[in-house]
């Protein structure tokens, strides 16, 4: 039994070094107890990926004394993991990390939960959305792309129903008239191959799912779903950045969105649990790690905190109400 | 190998008592039946039509819920034929009964511990439970045991792993 | 060929002293973490992720990989011993698997079971290495309805299998489809049969149902004759693993087509799970004697599992080459992969060369280690059987409890899971076939899923499903199957018929 104990008292170590540094400053609240980490979406998404990489920061930079543990709960499009946060009242050793389905799940589906029964802690970052089409199709621009789609219905794929992806599919058909046949699937990266494959006309995918398959010259962004175009300048293609891509608006079609990637308590929580772990997610942006992802992603940098960030999740869910309103997504309309 | 007061061969063999099997035929058919019932009236809610695009939500389950009620009461006509030997086989006797229940009631009792006291506590003293009352183990081996089987499972998973399983009174006590 | 000479740099990188010993406890781990049902092998990456992340790339990816390769090993485990699948694709193991080991051949089971695992991984890593670029584009070609003819062709390989009434296999298999129903639509994001329960829109995971379906029911069942455990008199010597190989050759051309289906269904990206179905079915088809499988017959634990594993293992060519994950433990390792900087997809191949070529190399050692590992093991697995009943029954029902919980870390799973076995106890006695059900329940979401979309793309268009060969073909494959039990049933009852009048 001795390879067992040799592995146990390992990885034991690396438990125990995570937890000595002392790089804590010793005033406030702290956590007194493992920090459970819940994300409203399955393994391996992208709010999977990005709570693990928080959890790897925190415990390579040593930003926590205790662990902090993540857990999945993706029943029902995320509405189990926000049950969860909504039924731990008062709970300051929970983290939820939350994207779009903050608003859109308890909208399509009526499950009883509503942003305002969770504490919002930080915005972390903005994920956006680029219109891709593949390479070797005739549409060069967003116009062309909308031309084509209102001669014959094109089909768009997306992550999902009655998310995000095709919550933009709906905003594009409102703003130009042009109707399309919406085809869920499981993930982001299943969507690329798809269109790569030709299955489907085009998808809205974040940067980050589909940028490969841009840079191998299979697949082609038109625009970007954001006020300013993408900050990052690094060429990924012979010819083109980020920053080359056009925004939607730009190119006459006038959609706007960004998801949300941000980070709540449950209810209830005093105001120095909340600035602890404020300060805990300024700590992790700071990092060399995160600001990486960052470039990776070519996320929107936006973060905000306290009453900005309220009144921005107020501006949004209405925002989502009236766009489900309008494509009919509505569970309990009225 | 150990020998235990409740191993006692049980007679099989249709004279002795029990449940009969077409007792236990009836209701499961019945059951599964109502099931069947259950997802047509919940797919007739939703939709069960074949729409422009291809099937509703409820489609697939309102015709799988039809046949789940047909075979149901396909499988209820042999009974109604069965007479004799057959209609008096047993599902299983009061002997087999009773060893079943000495597991199963015990491991009721700990699935419904598990919430209350955690799952640590309620495995420690499912396994000494089964040691003295199953086993003729006494507390001597049977406490040390359960005791082992608790801390493995919380390294394992609350230290090792950092997974958090349920837990009770006592471990928030300790912190966690 | 110099991707030879990256593949022999990248064993350079691989047997680095702290990269063999990485390897090492990857296997160890993933192999517990595999024998643990519900831990399995997606959630014990995730969990472990964290702590690569301080680690090199090439190492961290050695380490999730080996872990990857245990947990393949380890499901086999629990499947045999126990009638419990830690892993979705482990299910058709228990099926001869358990039989062998109630007949006190639990090594010879768990020998078979680990050496046809790594001969399918073997032959799968052989693939990756020599034809990735020309098999990786194959994927693409799977949209909607190609999938949906995989699943159809999943199914009818396994139609006409189970014995007895044929209204008991459909109602058993239509509460399996209807289980997988219960909760989100993915197709139009409405809750299906929840009935305004919040427990229910988790919907019912598959392992929570065969944990308590195989596992706790058997338990049951079996102490119906006393409180004890079949199977204790199971040799515990290492030689069991000698004289199993020398009986192995003889199914060289099982494991040949096992490993096939395993490969085309890894890259395609099916998965291990349809894969070890559809090579179980096939076998038993092809079989000179298929009324023996289910009964304890070694070839029906070689063909489920050289096809899980090849599948599991040409499931990374799919995601390193287009970013897609062929299996659920892939979706994390691709998440990984993100991580660590690396942008998985046709550019991975040629911008990280090194990467790439150390974790093939890993792929090779990785599963020597592990089988090495497991094999050595083997007569301690075996002889887990011999633990007193009181004490080995307790320790299964917490891991099991265990197991039901972590699957989506819900308490109310742990009860579902004693309801399953209670069922699987009833449907047991009352000869209801529990395979349907499990298959229903494993493939039955994507397969309708599969269909939905293949008439979202063609505008509800049926014919979508024959539109090109390759859907075609599957699916006339799939129906020439579904037609073979009825064909060759229809055979027997004539000759039956015959023989019978004749013996009057």
């Amino acid at each position: 039994m001795t390879p067992v104990a040799h592995r146990r008292s390992l990885l034991l170590g690396l438990g125990a070094a995570a937890l000595a540094a002392p790089a804590l400053a010793q005033r406030g609240w702290e956590p007194n107890r493992p920090v459970q980490f819940v994300v409203p979406a399955g393994t391996g998404g992208g709010a999977d990926q990005m709570a693990r990489v928080i959890q790897g920061i925190v415990s390579k930079h040593s930003l926590m004394r205790q662990p902090m543990v993540v857990v999945n709960k993706a029943g029902g499009a995320g509405a189990e993991g926000f049950l969860e946060a909504k039924g731990a009242r008062g709970n300051p050793h929970m983290l939820i990390i939350t994207l779009s389905n903050l608003f859109t799940t308890p909208l399509a589906t009526g499950v009883p939960f509503n942003w305002k029964d969770l504490t919002p802690v930080s915005m972390m970052a903005l994920d956006e959305f680029v219109l891709w089409v593949k390479a070797d199709s005739p549409w060069k621009t967003a116009q062309e792309f909308i031309a084509a789609a209102k001669a014959q219905r094109l089909k768009i794929g997306g992550t999902g129903s009655k998310q995000e992806d095709q919550i933009i599919t709906a905003a594009i058909t409102k703003a130009t008239g042009a109707t399309f046949t919406y085809v869920p699937f499981r993930g982001g990266g299943e969507v690329a191959v798809q269109l790569v494959g030709g299955h489907i006309d085009a998808t809205v995918n974040n940067p980050i799912e589909a940028v490969t398959h841009w840079r191998s010259g299979a697949l082609r962004p038109l625009c970007v779903f954001d006020d300013t175009r993408l900050p990052v300048t690094e060429k990924m293609t012979d010819s083109m950045a980020w920053s080359d891509v056009p925004t939607c608006k730009e190119q006459g079609l006038d959609v706007e969105y960004l998801m949300l990637r941000g980070i709540f308590m449950p209810a209830g929580v005093r105001p120095e649990q909340v600035a602890f772990y404020e300060g805990l997610m300024a700590r992790v942006r700071e990092t060399e790690d995160w600001k990486d992802l960052m470039k990776q992603g070519a996320f929107n940098t936006t973060s905000m905190t306290g009453d900005a960030f309220r009144t921005w999740l107020g501006r949004e869910e209405e925002r989502h109400r009236s766009l489900m309103q309008e494509a009919g997504f509505l569970a309990n309309p009225s | 190998m150990s020998s235990t007061t409740l191993e006692m061969a049980p007679a099989a063999g249709r004279s002795a008592q029990g449940v009969k099997r077409s007792t236990m035929e009836v209701f499961t058919s019945l059951t599964l039946a109502a099931l069947g019932a259950a997802a047509i009236w919940d797919s007739l809610r939703l939709g069960a039509g074949w729409g422009a695009e291809g099937p509703q939500s409820g489609y697939f389950p309102f015709w799988i819920g039809l046949i789940l009620v047909g075979s149901s009461f396909a499988n209820l006509l042999p009974l109604m034929r069965a007479r004799g030997a057959a209609a008096e086989e047993m599902f299983v006797t009061w002997p087999q009964a009773r060893l079943v229940m000495s597991v199963l009631v015990p491991t009721v009792f700990y699935v419904a511990a598990i919430p209350v006291i955690g799952i640590y506590i309620a495995s420690a003293a499912l396994v000494a439970y089964f040691m003295m009352r199953l086993g003729e183990f006494t507390w001597r081996s049977a406490v040390p045991a359960a005791a082992a089987t608790a801390v493995v499972a919380f390294v394992t998973f609350e230290i090792w792993f950092l997974v958090g399983l349920p837990k009770g009174p006592v471990e928030d006590m300790l912190g966690f | 060929m110099d991707d030879i000479g990256l593949l022999m740099q990248g064993f350079g990188v691989a047997l680095q002293p702290d990269n063999m010993l990485l390897m090492l406890i990857g296997v160890v781990l993933g192999v517990l973490i595999g024998v643990l049902p519900g831990l399995g092998g997606a959630n014990g990456i995730a969990i472990l992720l964290p702590l690569t992340f301080a680690m090199p790339p090439v190492s961290a990816v050695i380490m999730l990989s080996c872990i990857y390769w245990g947990a393949l090993f380890g499901g086999a485990i629990t499947s045999i011993l126990f009638n419990i699948p830690g892993e979705p694709w482990s299910v058709a193991t228990t099926f001869d698997g358990y039989p062998m080991a109630q007949q006190g051949k639990a090594g010879e089971a768990l020998t078979a079971a680990f050496t046809s695992s790594f001969i399918g991984a073997f032959v799968a890593v052989v693939m990756i290495t020599f034809v990735a670029p020309v098999v990786a584009g194959f994927a693409l070609r799977f949209g909607p309805p190609e999938f949906f003819a995989v699943m159809f062709l999943s199914f009818a390989c396994f139609v006409g299998m189970a014995k007895g009434s044929p209204a008991k296999t459909l109602a058993s298999m239509m509460l399996g489809f209807l289980l997988a129903a219960v909760g989100m639509d993915t197709v139009t994001g409405q809750l299906r049969m929840t009935f305004g329960s919040e427990e229910m829109i988790r919907g019912f995971d598959f392992l929570v149902a065969v944990i308590g379906l195989f596992g706790i029911s058997e338990i049951l069942c079996s102490i119906e004759d006393g409180l004890r455990f079949k199977g204790q008199r199971a040799k515990i010597d290492l030689k069991v693993v000698l004289k199993t190989w020398a009986e192995l050759p003889k199914h060289t051309f099982l494991a040949a087509r096992s490993a096939l289906i395993g490969c085309w269904m890894g890259i395609t990206p099916a998965g291990a799970t349809p894969a070890s179905f559809m090579s179980y079915g096939v076998a038993r088809r092809m079989s000179k004697d298929p009324d023996g499988f289910g009964k304890g017959k070694v070839e029906g634990v070689i063909a489920p599992e050289t096809a899980a594993h090849a599948a599991g293992t040409s499931a990374l060519l799919p995601m390193l080459t287009l970013g897609v994950p062929g299996s659920p433990t892939a979706a994390v390792l691709l998440g990984g992969l993100i991580m660590w900087g690396l942008q998985p997809g046709p550019m991975l191949f040629v911008e990280q060369k090194e990467f790439v070529w150390g974790l093939i190399a890993s792929m090779y050692l990785g599963n020597i280690a592990g089988l090495l590992v497991v094999l050595v093991a083997v007569p301690w697995f075996a002889a887990i059987l011999r633990v007193p009943f009181p004490i080995i029954a307790a320790l299964i029902l917490t891991v099991c409890a265990i197991g039901a919980y972590t699957v989506s870390n819900a308490e109310f799973d742990i009860v579902l899971m004693l309801i399953f076995g209670i069922v699987g106890y009833i449907m047991k006695k009352l000869d209801y076939p529990l395979a349907p059900l499990v298959l229903a329940l494993v493939l039955g979401d994507r397969t309708e899923e599969a269909f939905r979309q293949s008439l979202l793309v063609s505008q509800g268009d049926v014919t979508v499903f024959f539109h090109n060969w390759l859907s075609g073909g599957i699916m006339a494959l799939g129906i020439a199957m579904l037609l073979w039990p009825l064909l060759s049933w229809a055979r027997t009852a004539l000759l039956g018929g015959f023989r019978g009048a004749r013996a009057a």
